[in-house]
């Protein structure tokens, strides 16, 4: 250790510092997918807003010199792009699955267009408090430098299955979820709960984005996210729409993410490119140990045009 | 020559002489203009291996009567020929450059079967005589500065542990990868290079993972081989660790830990094939040439570079720049498995065409090719 190498360790500290630092987008988007998602409508537009909330919030960082507004501005460009594929899908016999192909297309590619100017600019980057001061090996306090979305985004799952559970607007937003006709009956207006549900999953998910441009990787470029949003949404079916599991599944995405550079750096060379699929070997194991020919999947809402 | 007195006719005559030059002098009011198609496999602004091409190319757009049309992440798959097609078909382009290195075979040469009377100028290929004589290939010696900035990080590491981000392990990655070690090597005998592949040319988060990954095991000077830098150099810089760029001078993003880094050259190098297609002498379909030719360049030293390191870099750059040149893999060299790869007696020059179909890691590097 006298050269500053913490040999084979490496490994498990680069999963979890891995976990911490490149969950934290698939937290995000997840969590605000499952709100969409509970209310009975599907956004894949998501990966379009993770990068259009990346863009803007690197742009009005660097415009402003304030990178909390830029995360405020990342949320509410997620939000109005929420409330545009609500909008549109408020209109008779229009298929959500297929409005939101279109809005991840016209997300990235606006992102793009926008954000040319911004791939050179340094933009001023979220800070992070350093939860490793107690340790005096430099890799553990790197890997315990932890931004505070991430910590809001942990606190954010127990809180959301609280609420889905025990508040009004819980109720609210499952009854919309289940049976549309139900919410109807009690005098509510489905479209208005799911126009709703929609921009707070939007306003999440833009979020999610500018911690990729304001804190890791922490620069914009357009291939910034590499899927990650679509993968969140992916995530949620997964971890049926329950927050908290959304959680231990984004952080076992964070970790696996780590691996492969990881074992590199250590001197595991063979099958880099196997241990770069892990996160995706994953996700076909459990979608393939838990599914059923004989029953829809359990926690599913009975609305969601997926299991209809 | 003027370089505002080339017309299609005069840059034709190197492709299509006959038939085209012909038809300009019918028809004078196409004989303005002569279309130039660009194909990039990122995007043109990634401040990286794209954004020197499209140096190269907005060198182009100044020069009167040339036309310049691009599309940017264009797949290294039959997508490149349905481009190539609509840049010829459509735009009426007369000379393609497709960029990337896996457009050459087959895509390219594919294409210029097909359009024999076009010429076609690939960035990276290994042009040999059983390829169509209307194709080209060309390529700046990179791992020259790659060399130099190996010195630089050899010199200037305290724990002699040096990094290396690349995207996949083909020559060119390979040879750089070997250039910087050997580099390093040169100055600093103890010093070794390790090397995470990230498995493609643009993944920002698995390239700043590689880059933390790499610091913790103790590296703290890195440099890279993926299309945009950016990532590299900014979560190294925030470790506390030192960089070495590459494609383009990246030192505004880490004033203090950018050391010195290896650049192209391409905005002096287009405006100079088209002036020997405009002469008429043509672009030879073998173009090579690096630091001397001035196809490729370091970047001006940061303020961490010591004395020391800036005279030693300063000797080998010389050495570069010499008549006789510097050969970087000479005889004797023993790759990282132990297997003699260039036996003793033998220098492989850098024109040595050998060098471009390397599959190895030289000592001194940790990790593998697969």
């Amino acid at each position: 250790m006298a050269d500053g190498s913490i040999g084979l360790w490496t490994v498990p500290l680069a999963v979890l510092g891995g976990a911490i630092r490149v969950s934290t987008p698939f937290l995000f988007v997840s969590l605000g997918e499952c709100i969409t998602e509970r209310a009975g409508r599907i956004n894949l537009g998501l990966e379009g807003t993770l990068v259009m909330g990346a863009m803007s919030a690197y742009g009005i960082s660097y415009l402003t010199g304030s990178p909390w507004l830029g995360v405020l501005a990342a949320g509410i460009t997620g939000a109005l792009l929420g409330a545009l594929h609500a909008g549109i899908c408020s209109l008779p016999r229009v298929n959500d699955v297929a409005v939101g192909i279109a809005l991840m297309l016209f997300g990235t590619g606006l992102a793009f267009y926008l954000g040319k100017p911004l791939i050179e600019p340094t933009a001023p980057r979220l800070p992070a408090i350093d939860f490793g001061w107690w340790s005096d090996i430099p890799q553990v306090q790197a890997a315990l430098r932890i931004n505070v979305l991430f910590l809001i985004g942990v606190a954010l799952a127990p809180i959301l299955y609280w609420a889905f559970r025990t508040t009004r607007w819980g109720l609210l937003i499952r009854t919309a979820g289940e049976s549309a006709d139900a919410a109807r009956a009690m005098g509510h207006s489905v479209l208005l709960i799911r126009l709703r549900a929609t921009m707070a999953g939007g306003f999440l998910a833009g979020i999610g984005g500018s911690f990729l441009s304001l804190f890791y990787p922490g620069s914009w470029n357009e291939g910034l996210s590499s899927g990650q949003g679509i993968t969140a949404v992916a995530l949620v079916i997964f971890a049926r729409w329950d927050p908290l599991l959304c959680l231990w599944a984004s952080l076992a995405f964070g970790g696996a993410a780590a691996l492969g550079p990881a074992l590199q750096s250590v001197g595991v060379t063979s099958g880099y490119h196997l241990f770069n699929a892990a996160p995706y070997i994953l996700t076909l194991a459990i979608m393939i140990i838990t599914c059923s020919p004989k029953r829809t999947l359990t926690g599913a809402p009975a609305e969601l045009s997926i299991t209809r | 020559m003027d370089s505002g007195r080339i017309s299609r006719r005069h840059v034709l005559q190197g492709g299509a002489a006959l038939t085209l030059g012909a038809a300009a002098g019918l028809r004078p009011a196409f004989a303005a203009e002569t279309t130039i198609g660009f194909i990039y496999v990122g995007s043109r602004d990634d401040y990286g291996y794209n954004q020197a091409h499209a140096q190269g190319a907005a060198a182009l757009k100044k020069i009167p009567g040339l036309k310049v049309v691009e599309e940017e992440k264009v797949p290294e798959t039959d997508a490149v020929e349905k481009t190539i097609e609509s840049m010829i078909n459509l735009d009426g382009a007369t000379l393609l450059f497709p960029t990337s290195f896996g457009y050459y075979n087959p895509h390219m040469i594919k294409m210029a079967n097909k359009y024999p009377k076009l010429r076609f100028e690939h960035c990276g290929g290994l042009w040999s005589e059983k390829d169509p004589k209307n194709a080209g290939s060309y390529f700046g010696y990179i791992d020259e500065a790659q060399y130099i900035s190996g010195i630089v990080a050899g010199l200037t590491s305290k724990s002699s542990k040096l990094g290396f981000v690349a995207a996949k392990p083909i020559p060119q990655v390979l040879r750089n990868i070997n250039a910087f070690t050997l580099g390093a090597k040169s100055v600093n005998p103890k010093a070794t290079t390790q090397v995470i592949f990230t498995g493609d040319w643009s993944m920002p988060v698995k390239e700043a993972e590689a880059t933390n990954s790499l610091i913790d095991q103790g590296v703290d000077v890195l440099t890279c081989h993926v299309d945009g830098p950016k990532t590299m150099v900014e979560n190294a810089a925030r470790r506390g660790a030192f960089v070495c760029g590459y494609h383009t001078n990246q030192s505004a993003l880490a004033p203090k830990a950018y050391l010195t880094g290896a650049e192209w050259n391409w905005e002096a190098l287009y405006p100079k094939f088209v002036k020997m297609i405009a002469s008429g002498e043509g672009i030879p379909n073998f173009y090579r040439g690096g630091l001397k030719e001035e196809i490729v360049k370091t970047s001006p030293y940061g303020e961490a570079v010591s004395a020391e390191a800036r005279k030693a870099a300063d000797e080998a750059k010389a050495k570069f720049l010499s008549a006789e040149g510097y050969a970087i893999f000479k005889g004797g060299l023993v790759d990282n498995k132990g297997k003699t790869v260039i036996p003793a007696g033998t220098n492989r020059g850098q024109k040595d065409p050998e060098l471009e179909k390397m599959d190895y890691l030289v000592e001194g590097v940790l990790g593998a090719t697969s």
